[in-house]
């Protein structure tokens, strides 16, 4: 077998430009994919008609809030562009200059301050459904975001009125400031003037008007608690069943390391061993020697028709060898640059490195089920090029299917794709790489028994495939 | 003098068509064999099955003096690789005691030392099928199986192909060759043997199958002769 391998690895070095492309496409491709993942959503440009006339504030009570804390909150999400009228924002976005626009209105800050009147945006925008989508989802995100800003001041300013009538203190009327007396000490206070009161007087007026403050500041303390739960009624508490939670940028890696192993191992194997039926020489490899002297002349040999069928004999290469050759051949050196891809990678994201002996088992365990896939489509195939056809037509929605999250697609489609994930080694691959790298759930255990099981029976496919060597 | 090559009522099955039947023949040191028939008849199959490439479905075949080489017929060889390259590698597969003087000695008898390093994707087709039939001869069998070595080449590397063949059986190597070519059958071959549908019509020298054909003499009162017999 060190023959085919040296002869293999002979072959792959003058094909220098098949090497490259199986290494760089696979490695391109992951890294679009790592950073599709990862990278934050670029913020869209959306144009801004601001109709509010300058430093104009929000009145609310006592308290005057600037507009711009409004809006800036709401511009903060997009990629801003001014203009000075609705109209020269309809033409951007009708131009496709920009992927929306915002009117905020002049009346904004009036129908805010009056507490009565709902104010209004106006979101103007254009494009196919999905450029729709993506413009109504960041905007509708925007709004949101700035409406719980603006409400979470209203509060503090709401909360802060209601301390001071509760407590009392000064409070600025028109330039002037007032010292006023809090909700809560009039209660004590009457009721001391009422026990200083002759019993037939005032004295029952005195006290009913004491267990009314007294009621009254009770009840405007709870106040206090309902405007905090009206202005954000649910927050959010994350717990994670299984595992440690796992940054998505190591996610990414893990996601973009694993197709690059996909690719080059099963792309290498199938084109490897379709490579042996095309050039005709899978024939003269696995051609069986006679197997047995004659009684009559001890120094012939004679193959006969045995009951099974098969040839007796020893070939120059059994088939079996044959597939694990390339396989191996295949493993080793998807398994070389997906390791140099994840250490290089290690240099710019955060991760633990001392556990790279568990990437090294991952990977290996990884490689191995890929080159097995490999075999068994190279020897399906019987040609290289419609084995590598048919390996990117396998592998490429693989890799889309195993990153499809359970509750995104109805519960029947998501089964069929837990199916097909579980009979190819792309997700098992993936699950032993995260367990590796992240500490995820399932652990390596149960997603390398799953790749060997897979491994083998890839291989058992791939020798049934090569019954007939022509 | 013993066969170097026998089949005994060989056979073979391809699900439910009979590719092969019943064929019997046996072949010596120094003879040149040809196997001839029509498109299909089961040529490639019977040589397939005497280099060991598939197993028989009934019969026996018994070989003296080691196994035999066997030259497909679409050259089988790493394209990548240059001429000494392919006959090194698979006289190290073969397990030839002396692979490089066995290398020497193949390129020497081919006339492809001068291309020796070149590698096998430029060379012409009959210089390919050259190499092919020397990776045949590599481990110096007994006899040797060329399956229709001459299809693709030209009447002057037809000619130089079956001087170094030729060579080889007057140094006693047995050759059983197929083609499709029937002169050729009556020009370098000792024995012809005739398949149709499966099964061996004929066994014998070629002037003996012109006269069963009723013709004699010359390469094209062979093949009116062949038509005519197996009509």
């Amino acid at each position: 077998m060190r023959w085919l391998l040296a002869k293999d690895l002979l072959i792959l070095r003058r094909s220098r430009l098949l090497v490259a492309v199986l290494v760089l496409y696979p490695v391109a491709i992951a890294l679009l994919i790592g950073f599709a993942i990862s990278a934050s959503p670029s913020k869209p440009r959306v144009a801004i008609v601001d109709e509010t006339p300058p430093d104009t504030t929000i009145a609310l009570g006592e308290e005057r809030i600037g507009v711009t804390q409004y809006t800036d909150e709401l511009f903060g999400q997009v990629q801003v562009v001014r203009v000075p009228t609705r109209e020269a924002a309809v033409a951007k976005v009708d131009s496709g200059d920009v992927l929306a626009a915002i009117v905020i209105p002049a009346d904004i800050v009036s129908k805010i301050s009056s507490g009565v009147n709902q104010a209004q945006v106006e979101v103007i925008y254009n494009g196919d459904a999905l450029k729709q989508s993506f413009v109504r989802s960041t905007i509708d995100s925007a709004l949101a975001q700035a409406n719980l800003a603006l409400s979470q001041q209203i509060r503090a300013v709401a909360v802060r009125d209601i301390d001071l009538l509760l407590a009392g203190g000064q409070l600025g009327v028109l330039g002037s400031s007032q010292d006023i007396v809090g909700l809560s000490h009039i209660a004590p206070a009457l009721e001391g003037v009422a026990a200083r009161t002759a019993a037939h007087g005032d004295r029952a007026t005195l006290t009913r008007i004491a267990g009314f403050a007294a009621f009254a500041a009770r009840n405007l303390g709870i106040a206090k608690d309902v405007l905090t739960t009206v202005s954000q009624p649910i927050t959010v508490k994350s717990t994670l069943l299984h595992g440690r939670r796992t940054p998505l940028d190591t996610y990414a890696v893990v996601v973009a390391v694993t197709i690059s192993l996909m690719f080059l191992g099963v792309l290498l194997a199938a084109g490897g061993l379709a490579l042996e039926r095309e050039e005709h020489t899978m024939a003269r490899l696995i051609r069986r020697a006679p197997a047995s002297a004659t009684a009559a002349d001890p120094q012939a040999t004679a193959d006969r028709a045995p009951p099974g069928g098969a040839a007796a004999g020893r070939a120059l290469v059994s088939r079996e060898g044959l597939i694990a050759e390339k396989a191996l051949l295949a493993a080793v050196c998807s398994f070389a640059v997906a390791l140099a891809m994840l250490l290089g990678v290690s240099a710019f994201v955060s991760l633990e490195i001392s556990r790279v002996a568990t990437w090294v088992l991952a990977l290996a365990c990884g490689a191995v089920g890929f080159g097995a896939l490999g075999v068994a489509i190279g020897a399906l195939a019987r040609e290289v090029r419609a084995a590598s056809l048919l390996a990117f037509l396998l592998t490429l929605p693989l890799a889309f299917l195993a990153l499809v999250p359970s509750g995104s697609v109805a519960g029947g489609l998501y089964s069929v794709i837990q199916a097909i994930s579980f009979v190819f080694p792309y997700k098992a691959a993936l699950q032993a790489l995260d367990a590796a790298v992240n500490r995820s759930s399932p652990g390596m255990v149960i997603s390398i028994a799953h790749l060997l099981g897979l491994t083998l029976a890839f291989g058992v496919l791939a020798r049934l495939a090569l019954r007939r060597a022509e | 003098m013993t066969p170097v090559l026998r089949a005994e009522g060989l056979g073979k099955r391809f699900g439910s068509r009979e590719a092969l039947r019943d064929v019997s023949f046996s072949a010596r040191a120094g003879e040149m064999v040809a196997v001839i028939g029509p498109n299909g008849a089961g040529k490639t199959t019977l040589l397939s099955l005497l280099g060991g490439v598939q197993p028989p479905s009934s019969g026996a075949i018994v070989r003296s003096g080691g196994a035999v080489g066997w030259a497909p017929q679409q050259p089988a060889l790493y394209s990548k690789l240059t001429v000494s390259e392919n006959l090194r590698l698979f006289a190290r597969l073969e397990g030839v005691a002396d692979p490089e003087a066995a290398v020497a000695r193949m390129l020497e008898q081919t006339g492809l030392a001068e291309r020796a390093h070149e590698r096998v994707q430029r060379l012409s087709g009959g210089n390919r099928q050259r190499v092919n039939v020397a990776l045949a001869l590599l481990a110096d069998p007994p006899a040797i199986l060329l399956d229709e070595p001459s299809s693709a080449l030209d009447p002057g590397q037809r000619e130089r192909l079956w001087s170094f063949v030729g060579e080889r059986a007057a140094q006693g190597t047995c050759v059983v060759f197929s083609t499709h070519i029937v002169a050729e059958a009556a020009r370098y071959a000792g024995r012809v043997l005739v398949l149709d549908d499966g099964v061996l019509r004929f066994d014998g020298p070629p002037a003996q199958l012109a006269a069963q054909g009723g013709q004699q003499g010359g390469d094209g009162d062979f093949e009116a002769a062949f038509v005519s017999f197996l009509r």
